[in-house]
């Protein structure tokens, strides 16, 4: 589904974030790369502190109350070098041509203000609407989103709304100015499993209705599978297996991956028990020697203890960065 | 689903407090707009003849020690008192509340300073800073402003910005950024209307604070000068003939009273009103 030749939508490279603070340094993402094609949805998936959201945060450059000390590497929204952005144009980009949803719906809308309002916002902003056009839009995007009775329900404050809506409207909000980019940081994770369904299909239609690409990021593996044409697996700040879903899915060539996988109850038959990841993700203060995967792998080798595995390909366009991914795809 | 107009007389009829104090708040209002014209004795006008009449049917509150009609200085006193209260309450709210907003919005060396000074002025009762700096400027209505406005805010900012060190964190707030919005907008527009709620509540009892205030700086002689009628002034005034004319003082004392009380209930009803518990 890779429609666009020539540049990528977004194009990460050898991305880097670091905090410090006097109590303790940390990369929270450590050489980050990848690339997403106009059009396509692109899946992050890892276990929680792994790095997926200072990613995101990272590629728009909003960290809230704790901004990093550093950033390095580039990011290229449609061939434009991000990091020479200056804050004007920046606001000029976030909201209008990079969008990004947050996991918790319940808090991510303004309490305070009418839904229909807050989608309108952004139109009046970025696409210089009137407010009467600005409302008729919002309507539209509201219905467009599913949000039945829309004409009537632009004027309802975000209390008045389930966790699926509002999900909805918050979609809504990102897409009204139909951005290039959509970044979604588990979209779905604190909505109901028929609800997450829903949602997930949502965007990807809109996706197809916009022409957009997506950034799903997820702890959830079974959603990427569904959903997603490319995907990377993080852990501990690197990414560790990449590739089109297919291949990554049906042929894990990194022991996480597969670990990942197995771990997900389809995978488990009926009766048994299921099978977590032993151990915790490292503390990235103090990230472990050598691999980073290897206190926790039942691959792990004497070698992957000192050398720090680069990526390779196992097959075209699949990377794994294991020193055994060879024997394990 | 959406009648939110009918479900805001919903709650006011279940409020008590809001009810009672909105009534009492219109009787003030009414009083001291019509009272003076239904009364037919002039508040400043002097009768040496009519001088320390108990309250009967003629002067219902009495007269004072200069033969004015108690009521009619009551009542001419209300918008007075009134009118230096809301600037002592209004223009510390909005110095205050800005104040907070940015300091907490911003945060680093310009929240630290803030706070600094804000501990440094909180070090002193209120009311003895305002007297001070009064009795430094010398009496008078411009003076009386200028003290509240510079020592009041802390309160106001103090409150906010404890609501905006939460709200700024929520993602809706980082989500209008994420949007494009910029920092004044995120402000005004979608921090301001979540935090501002708490202020609207202590600017109810700040009223009772501060007319206990402004009707002590007007007993002390610092604030609004005679012979306008003002509270405080005619307790002031009434205080060396407690003994044989009780009602020059305690008159206006009642009325000082009322107002206490009415804020007091509509603080508390406001309360009930914007935050609806559960």
């Amino acid at each position: 589904m890779n429609a666009a030749a020539g540049s990528s939508q977004l194009e990460v490279e050898d991305l880097r974030v670091r905090f410090t603070t006097p109590a303790l340094d940390l990369t929270a993402v450590d050489g980050v790369s990848f690339r997403i094609e106009a059009g396509e949805v692109f899946g992050l998936v890892g276990e929680s502190g792994c790095g997926k959201t200072v990613t995101c945060r990272a590629l728009i450059r909003l960290f809230g109350g704790s901004p990093p000390s550093a950033i390095g590497g580039t990011v290229r929204f449609a061939g434009r070098d991000l990091a020479t952005l200056d804050e004007r144009a920046w606001s000029a980009l976030r909201g209008s041509e990079i969008s990004m949803i947050f996991q918790d719906p319940m808090t991510s809308l303004n309490p305070t203000m009418r839904v229909g309002t807050q989608i309108a916002e952004g139109l009046q902003r970025h696409r210089g609407l009137t407010a009467r056009e600005a409302r008729a839009a919002a309507i539209e995007m509201l219905a467009a989103v599913g949000v039945p009775a829309a004409e009537r329900r632009h004027l309802d404050y975000p209390h008045a709304f389930s966790g699926g809506m509002r999900q909805r409207v918050l979609i809504a909000i990102a897409l009204a100015c139909r951005p290039k980019l959509l970044i979604a940081d588990e979209p779905t994770t604190a909505l109901d499993v028929t609800v997450q369904d829903q949602i997930l299909k949502l965007i990807l239609k809109l996706r197809n209705d916009i022409g957009m690409s997506v950034l799903l990021v997820t702890h959830d593996i079974g959603v990427i599978a569904q959903t997603c044409d490319g995907v990377a697996v993080m852990y501990a700040g690197k990414i560790v297996e990449s590739g089109a879903t297919a291949q990554v899915v049906n042929r894990p060539a990194h022991p996480y991956t597969r670990a990942l996988l197995a771990a997900l109850p389809a995978h488990t038959r009926r009766g048994d028990p299921l099978r977590p990841i032993d151990g915790e993700p490292p503390n990235l203060a103090e990230p472990p020697p050598g691999c980073r995967f290897h206190p926790r792998c039942t691959f792990a080798i004497a070698a992957c203890r000192e050398i720090v595995p680069a990526p390779i390909e196992v097959e075209a366009g699949h990377r794994s960065a294991c020193l055994r991914a060879g024997e394990i795809g | 689903m959406s009648a939110p107009r009918a479900k805001r007389w919903q709650r006011l009829a279940g409020n008590r407090n809001l009810q009672v104090g909105l009534t009492m708040l219109a009787v003030l209002l009414l009083a001291g707009a019509f009272g003076p014209w239904l009364v037919r004795w002039d508040p400043i006008e002097i009768d040496f003849a009519a001088a320390l009449q108990r309250p009967g049917a003629a002067h219902p509150f009495g007269t004072d020690e200069l033969g004015r009609d108690v009521l009619a200085r009551v009542l001419a006193a209300t918008f007075v008192d009134l009118k230096v209260v809301a600037v002592c309450v209004v223009l510390p709210f909005f110095i205050g509340s800005l104040i907070g907003l940015a300091s907490g919005y911003y945060g680093g060396w310009f929240d630290r300073a803030l706070m600094r000074l804000v501990d440094v002025l909180l070090a002193f009762p209120h009311y003895v800073l305002v007297i001070a700096i009064v009795g430094s400027l010398g009496p008078g209505i411009a003076n009386l402003y200028l003290a509240f406005a510079l020592v009041v805010w802390i309160s106001f900012a103090r409150i906010v910005r404890a609501e905006v060190l939460v709200a700024r964190r929520a993602e809706y707030a980082q989500a209008a950024r994420l949007l494009g919005y910029g920092h004044a907008r995120v402000m005004l527009r979608h921090i301001l209307p979540n935090v501002i709620t708490p202020a609207i509540i202590f600017m109810m009892s700040d009223v009772v604070l501060t007319i206990l205030a402004v009707t002590s700086l007007g007993f002390l002689g610092l604030g609004i000068q005679p012979p306008t009628p003002e509270w405080g002034l005619m307790i002031a005034e009434g205080r060396t003939f407690l003994q044989d004319a009780w009602w020059i003082s305690v008159f206006p004392g009642l009325a000082i009273v009322y107002v206490g009380i009415t804020f007091t209930v509509l603080g508390e009803g406001l309360d009930d009103f914007l935050r609806p518990k559960g």
